[in-house]
């Protein structure tokens, strides 16, 4: 990834990120959020995880800020105007943050393998797609894109996520079942206490 | 040059950004909102160790985003249930300040 759209990205995701903490009216944090979303996701790109990036955008930026936008409005919740910030919480957030950030810098900088850039450890796809046909590992479609020159990521997710995560992702499906249920039942109006 | 460094201070900064905000702020939706900032943080981190440690075979290594898309799809229940829960304090308080809710508190 260029150098200038990494700083721009992170620029966005960060700049937006403060918005969502220092916004007033929750309708701007909601959206500073998608935004910073949108950021995130083009960074994912950056790193050749596409599928995480549309992902990322589509339930993230999508559903879920969609999810907040939605609940916002319906309870119709208006700008903290007038209410002082409690400034001992606000002080103490800030040289917290400040504290971790610079904790997370010392370690990441100081990490050898950090040095890294990803034209270090190239992806070498030609190769390994030629490797996978004659060892035939993989799936067809899979070694055929590998050769074009092409990183097919979501179908080598998806074959992750099948093969070697196959029994994570019912368990996965089944904690979304539960969710759901368990939605219907918390936002189900209790009778005898509504009348 | 953007090296791996790079990556793992835009997500330390994010996930510090999310921290001072579940601490400072008082709307319990922002603070939601603040915990979706911190989670979004360490798959950042996930998706940067997933692309720098290439496997043998030279792709990247798809066990960390298989993490990242559990973590996203856990989330995604997680906001479902968590704003539910809202709903229904919002129902009983007329508020969705923290500090309305001190009834356990000594």
């Amino acid at each position: 990834m260029p150098s200038l759209l990494f700083y721009l990205f992170a620029a966005l995701t960060l700049g937006f990120g403060l918005m969502v903490v220092t916004a007033r009216n929750p309708v701007t944090s909601a959206l500073s959020l998608a935004m910073s979303f949108v950021g995130l996701a083009a960074l994912f790109i950056g790193l050749d995880a596409y599928f995480i990036g549309a992902i990322q955008i589509l339930v993230y930026a999508g559903a879920v800020m969609v999810l907040f936008l939605f609940i916002i409005m319906l309870l119709d919740i208006k700008e903290e105007a007038g209410k002082t910030p409690n400034y001992i919480a606000v002080g103490g957030a800030v040289v917290l943050a400040i504290m971790l950030a610079l904790q997370i810098i010392a370690v990441a900088t100081s990490y050898p393998a950090g040095e890294q850039t990803t034209a270090d450890v190239a992806l070498h796809l030609e190769t390994t797609g030629a490797a996978m046909e004659t060892a035939k590992t993989s799936l067809p479609t899979i070694t055929r894109d590998l050769k074009e020159g092409t990183l097919p990521d979501a179908k080598l997710m998806g074959h992750t996520l099948f093969s070697r995560y196959a029994f994570h992702l019912q368990v996965i499906g089944l904690l979304l079942l539960v969710g759901a249920v368990g939605v219907v039942v918390l936002s189900k109006r209790d009778k005898e206490a509504a009348s | 040059m953007i090296t791996l460094s790079h990556y793992l201070v835009v997500s330390g900064m994010l996930f510090a950004l999310g921290l001072a905000g579940v601490i400072a702020r008082r709307n319990i939706l922002i603070i939601y909102m603040c915990l979706e900032m911190m989670l979004s943080a360490a798959n950042l981190a996930l998706v940067a160790f997933s692309r720098f440690r290439v496997t043998p075979e030279g792709l990247p290594d798809y066990a960390a985003q298989s993490l990242v898309f559990f973590t996203i799809t856990v989330a995604a229940a997680e906001v479902a249930v968590g704003l539910a829960i809202i709903v229904a304090l919002f129902r009983a308080k007329q508020s969705v300040d923290v500090e309305s809710v001190s009834k356990l508190q000594g």
